[in-house]
């Protein structure tokens, strides 16, 4: 093969796309799971409704703009050794990286102990009793003794450098519609930074959210497609919402997806904030594992001895070589060093199919941001669809890398100072594609791909705190708590079933946390069940979408309109009508918003003894006199009378009588 | 044959009658069934103070938990595997060019790594164990270290002061080129008063080093302590006892403090040391040393160092507070103390009924001397009367020395000779600037939070 017989790259993603035989999800059968060996497990995080945060006492739940600081703290995260001498994996990348962590303090949020200042104060009783309700609640074996743990993050996401966290509980199990899921453990932890920026060798945190108490809910990897996964997760996050004592909002739950293929690789898909996104990205990353197995078989054949592969570099001088190129242009005024890097055998791997608009040459453009921080573009290949460079760029400088017809190459630019990081990032990656599928965590995106974001951390990086003293957890306490348990999610599944509640109303139920609602409604106040559903899952969604809710409403406030409702004698369907002016206006005073809505107190009999003047009247006014235009003629004019008087199918049932015999 | 303290560290009374009940030994990996379901993992030791109705378990995935013995049906041991723990060993690299320093140990651990298992925290020392942890180090001198003993930070006190001392005289003699002492944070600035006036006019720097975070968490300060104190005693040009920590609590610079005007000021900050009535010597980072203070004592090639090591022990410090009675200096005195120094209120004053008593005291031959507890600022006796009935007592005004530091110089003083004339003279002439001529006006800034001034300083600069 000459190099001139250029392979088009475009129809090389699609060949390859095909070849591994990648479906859309919206096409995928439960058969395509089973062909690649689609397993995922689940990490639920649920931040807990507590006054202050885990381990000190600054409130929890206040969030500040990024600009909103009053000190700057910096850091510089240090791997330490494992038991075996060797430095974690993640550890030793994070340490290539050379971050200068910056964290932004806010008086308000922050004391001496989120910066690591001060040892920690005890452990929030509040947040360890939600901890322990929820791992009651997913049957898991209780611990005698809870010991708090440091788990090392080297990201920078704590100033520590570790996270504290402790287990409540461990094998628990989840009954789903069809299948039982088993839980591993429950641990209770603090939140970590937010990440307000990430350029070069500087990243910036917030520390308002750090220290907030969180669960986190770990699954076994028992779900074999997307769907399952989805089902598990909003289980797990309905379970957690109907003790009533979860934070709610953006950011406040927050999973991650644990995802591999056959033969391939945990990877855990990180931070996805809505359960709605869980399908979309879990397909795609089986599929990307899926697709570099496809990689390793290939290179297999185009590369004899992958143990003795090395890739050659040289530094080019854009003047000497004469390259016109902005990129390379812009990189030589910013003072950069440009590399033109060959891989023996990369032929038509750079532009394999991996995601949906991405290929191969994107896990290495991913990794060199990461790893060597540069800045994207950071690179340009000889297999781009759309390419970065003059078409002749590659050509020009492929004799003087000596490259073969079934090599690949990459440009890369960057300060000089970054390059050795970047061509070790380059060809660790590439020597990984002869061989696994690496072990990483990986950011996701909304249209459902990701980046590598991290190596993922080995098992080793678990330590005790020898700051915190363990606390016993007793057997007296533990049947208290017990005792004062909701009911399971599936069992109100089943309850909303029973009492005929339409389906499509159960997920605002459950997210909501609104079944004791529709409970005490019905079972308190006599309500029909099946109207008390309908009226949560049906009438108050449409409120809370098209009105704006008032500061002071709380969802209680529906109880008390129902009470108020029954006390007064006024018939259920006026809660209809006024409901928005609860929602929107006027919470508390449901006097007042009967005199807004224009509510007569009538009799019934003073109602119907005005239907004969209004039969006559329509006699006089109608052109067409038939008996449907004139029921709904005369229901309009009394509906306003019979609001809360009397039930609108019993007012028309009357008129009909009327019709009939006036 | 290992003992039973071994097979079951940190087990007693009925968490140890249950392991023993079901053969059941540290590092035994286990399936426990008990009244709160089944658990798997593997038996830990217990921490010695933890009380005696857990078992700690480590979990498969890594975390620790305790199971109640109350709870437990049955225990099977499943396998075994002890954890031997070992700081990995390479060997420091020689370089010519580099300077020569030496790193004493004194049992603080300043690189240390922690047993991810027990989470016993064990120490990194060797240069070889301290290039595996810092391998920085290596590209700024040639270490060699020696462990002179092993105590806990509280627990040093003159004999160490004293062997420190000689042993620091022996290297300066053989030549070395700096010296690192690496110490417990919490005493650390009564050993470098002690340093100072035992070893005198040393040609190199001396510096004292310790971290407030153990070396074992990723965020700790004594990487980049060493790596300063490491760069001040191979390359600095300031020969004197000094204490290298933290400026900001950042990771930004360290302060050179000399050793006889620092203290430590936080239980828990990284930048806990501060140069008290006077600014620090110098700042410090990666690259270099900026001295802050002009007049240092300059490195020299000679090895013209005095060795003093003396220290009488039977001295105290008293600690004044309002309504203190005379039976306390009465005791002393009985109790056979030998010198006094007072850390009074305000310029230095006591109260009226202590007077007597202090009188009886300096009668008995009690050197007793006066400092301020406000730590900033002079003992100034002729202000008041009662500073002036106290000087006619016999007690001895000690200028602005820090509290600690006049309790180590009048214990270094003692130990040289009980002449009243004597010790005053060797109190009252400051070896290194424990007492000085003037506090100048940047000399106490101790910021208070809340004024808009401070808040944008604080704002803008790492503090």
């Amino acid at each position: 093969m000459e190099y001139d017989q250029a392979l088009d790259p475009r129809k090389n993603y699609q060949n390859t796309r095909q070849k591994i035989g990648y479906v859309n999800r919206k096409e995928a059968t439960e058969a395509d799971y089973q062909r690649i060996g689609f397993k995922s497990g689940l990490e639920v995080h649920q931040q807990l409704k507590t006054q202050e945060k885990l381990f000190c006492h600054c409130p929890a739940g206040i969030y500040h703009n990024n600009e909103d600081y009053d000190a700057e703290v910096i850091r510089h995260m240090r791997p330490t050794l494992s038991e075996l001498g060797e430095y974690d994996g993640t550890a030793l990348m994070e340490y290539k990286t050379r971050k200068e962590i910056v964290y932004r303090l806010n008086n308000e949020t922050a004391c001496t102990y989120e910066i690591d200042d001060t040892p920690p104060f005890k452990m929030d009783q509040e947040a360890l009793e939600i901890a322990l309700d929820i791992s009651l609640q997913c049957k898991l074996n209780i611990v005698g003794e809870v010991h708090i743990t440091r788990k090392q993050y080297l990201d920078g996401s704590i100033p520590t450098g570790f996270q504290r966290t402790a287990i409540i509980g461990v094998e628990g199990e989840l009954p789903l519609k069809n299948k039982t899921v088993r839980l591993i453990q429950l641990s209770l932890e603090e939140d970590s930074c937010r990440e307000i920026s990430d350029i070069r060798h500087t990243r910036i945190f917030k520390t308002d959210r750090l220290g907030m108490p969180l669960i986190e809910t770990v699954t076994y990897p028992d779900m074999f497609t997307p769907d399952e996964l989805r089902e598990a997760a909003e289980y797990i996050r309905f379970l957690n919402r109907s003790t009533g004592k979860v934070r709610t909002g953006i950011g406040s739950g927050r999973e991650d997806v644990n995802v591999s293929c056959r033969g391939g690789t945990r990877v855990e898909l990180k931070g996805v904030a809505h359960n709605k996104w869980i399908p979309e990205l879990s397909h795609n990353e089986a599929f990307r594992q899926w697709a570099l197995l496809f990689i390793k078989d290939q290179l297999a054949g185009q590369v004899t001895q992958p143990d003795h592969w090395e890739m050659s570099h040289m530094q080019i001088d854009i003047g000497e070589q004469r390259l016109t190129d902005d990129l390379l242009q812009q990189a030589s005024h910013r003072g950069e060093q440009i590399i033109a890097i060959n891989l023996p055998g990369f032929r038509g791997i750079l532009s394999h199919f991996t995601q949906p608009g991405k290929v191969f040459a994107d896990e290495i453009e991913d990794r060199l941001k990461v790893i060597a921080c540069l800045e994207r573009p950071n690179m340009s290949h000889s297999e781009e669809s759309d390419p970065r460079l003059h078409a002749d760029t590659f050509p020009t400088l492929s004799p003087l890398l000596s490259a073969g017809p079934r090599d690949a190459q990459i440009i890369l630019w960057g300060p000089e100072e970054d390059i050795p990081t970047a061509l070790e990032t380059v060809e660790e990656r590439c020597r990984m594609a002869f061989h696994e599928v690496p072990r990483e965590t990986r950011k996701t995106f909304p249209d459902g791909t990701t980046v590598f974001e991290r190596v993922l951390p080995g098992p080793d990086r678990m330590y005790p705190d020898t700051d915190s003293a363990p606390i016993p957890l007793d057997k007296k306490y533990i049947e208290e708590r017990r005792k004062q348990l909701p009911e399971e999610i599936i069992d109100r599944y089943h309850n909303l079933r029973e009492w005929d509640v339409p389906e499509d109303t159960y997920h605002y139920i459950f997210s909501k946390d609104l079944y004791p609602l529709i409970r005490d409604i019905s079972e308190k106040l006599g309500y029909d069940a099946k109207f008390a559903g309908t009226f949560i899952g049906h009438t108050l969604k449409f409120v809370e979408g098209h009105y704006k809710r008032h500061a002071d409403f709380q969802y209680t406030h529906i109880y008390d309109l129902f009470a108020f409702i029954s006390q007064k004698g006024l018939i259920k369907e006026i809660a209809k009508k006024m409901l928005p002016w609860v929602y929107n206006k006027n919470p508390m005073d449901f006097e007042q918003i009967l005199g807004e809505i224009h509510y007569k107190p009538l009799k019934k009999d003073e109602i119907l003894s005005r239907l004969p003047q209004l039969h006559q009247q329509f006699d006089r006014i109608s052109h067409a006199n038939n008996a449907h235009s004139r029921n709904d003629w005369m229901m309009g004019q009394l509906h306003h009378n019979a609001l809360g008087n009397i039930p609108l199918d019993e007012l028309r049932k009357e008129i009909e009588k009327t019709q009939v015999n006036p | 044959m290992e003992t039973d303290k071994e097979t079951h560290q940190g087990y007693k009374g009925r968490a140890l009658d249950i392991l023993k009940k079901f053969n059941i030994r540290v590092w035994s990996a286990v399936n426990i069934q008990t009244t709160r379901g089944h658990f798997e993992g593997k038996i830990l030791p217990r921490s010695e103070n933890d009380d005696d109705k857990h078992l700690v378990l480590k979990i498969p995935t890594g975390y620790n938990i305790g199971i109640d013995t109350d709870t437990i049906e049955n225990m099977e041991e499943t396998g075994f595997e002890k954890a031997n723990y070992k700081i990995p060993e390479q060997e420091f690299p020689y370089s010519e060019h580099l300077p020569n320093v030496k790193l004493f140990g004194t049992g603080g651990t300043i690189a240390s790594r922690l047993d991810y298992r027990t989470g016993a925290v064990i120490p990194a020392f060797s240069p070889g164990e301290l290039y595996g942890a810092v391998p920085e180090l290596a590209d700024i001198c040639n270490l060699t270290t020696e462990k002179v003993f092993a105590v806990f930070s509280e627990n040093m006190g003159p004999s160490q002061y004293i062997q420190l001392a000689r042993s620091i005289g022996e290297e300066i003699e053989n030549g070395i080129q700096g010296i690192m002492i690496g110490h417990g944070t919490d005493t650390l600035h009564h050993t470098a008063a002690a340093l100072t006036f035992m070893v005198q006019n040393p040609p190199v720097p001396i510096v004292l080093v310790g971290s407030q975070r153990s070396s074992d968490r990723p965020s700790s300060d004594a990487a980049l302590n060493l790596i300063h104190t490491a760069h001040t005693a191979g390359h600095s040009d300031i020969a004197e006892v000094m204490v290298c920590m933290f400026g900001p609590t950042s990771d930004e610079y360290g302060f050179l403090h000399r050793g006889t005007r620092v203290r430590k000021m936080h239980s828990s900050y990284r930048s806990t040391f501060r140069t008290i009535g006077d600014v620090p010597l110098a700042t410090v980072n990666r690259e270099k040393v900026t001295p802050i203070k002009q007049n240092y004592n300059p490195r020299r090639e000679d090895r013209q160092v005095r060795i003093q090591p003396y220290f009488e022990e039977k001295v105290t410090i008293l600690y004044y507070y309002p309504n203190m009675q005379p039976d306390i200096v009465d005791a002393l005195v009985d109790m056979g103390y030998k010198g006094i120094v007072i850390a009074g209120t305000g310029l230095g004053h006591v109260n009226k009924p202590v007077y007597p008593a202090l009188k009886r005291a300096v009668e008995k031959g009690v050197h007793i001397y006066m400092t301020v507890q406000t730590l900033w600022g002079y003992v100034h006796m002729f202000v008041y009367d009662t500073g002036r009935d106290l000087m006619d007592l016999g007690v001895i005004p000690a200028a602005n020395m820090l509290p600690e530091v006049a309790y180590i110089k009048l214990g270094w003083a003692l130990g040289q000779t009980p002449d009243r004339e004597e010790v005053k003279k060797l109190m009252l002439t400051p070896i290194n600037d424990e007492i000085t001529e003037k506090e100048p006006y940047n000399g106490y800034l101790v910021y208070q939070g809340g004024v808009p001034e401070v808040e944008e300083f604080i704002r803008k600069y790492h503090k």
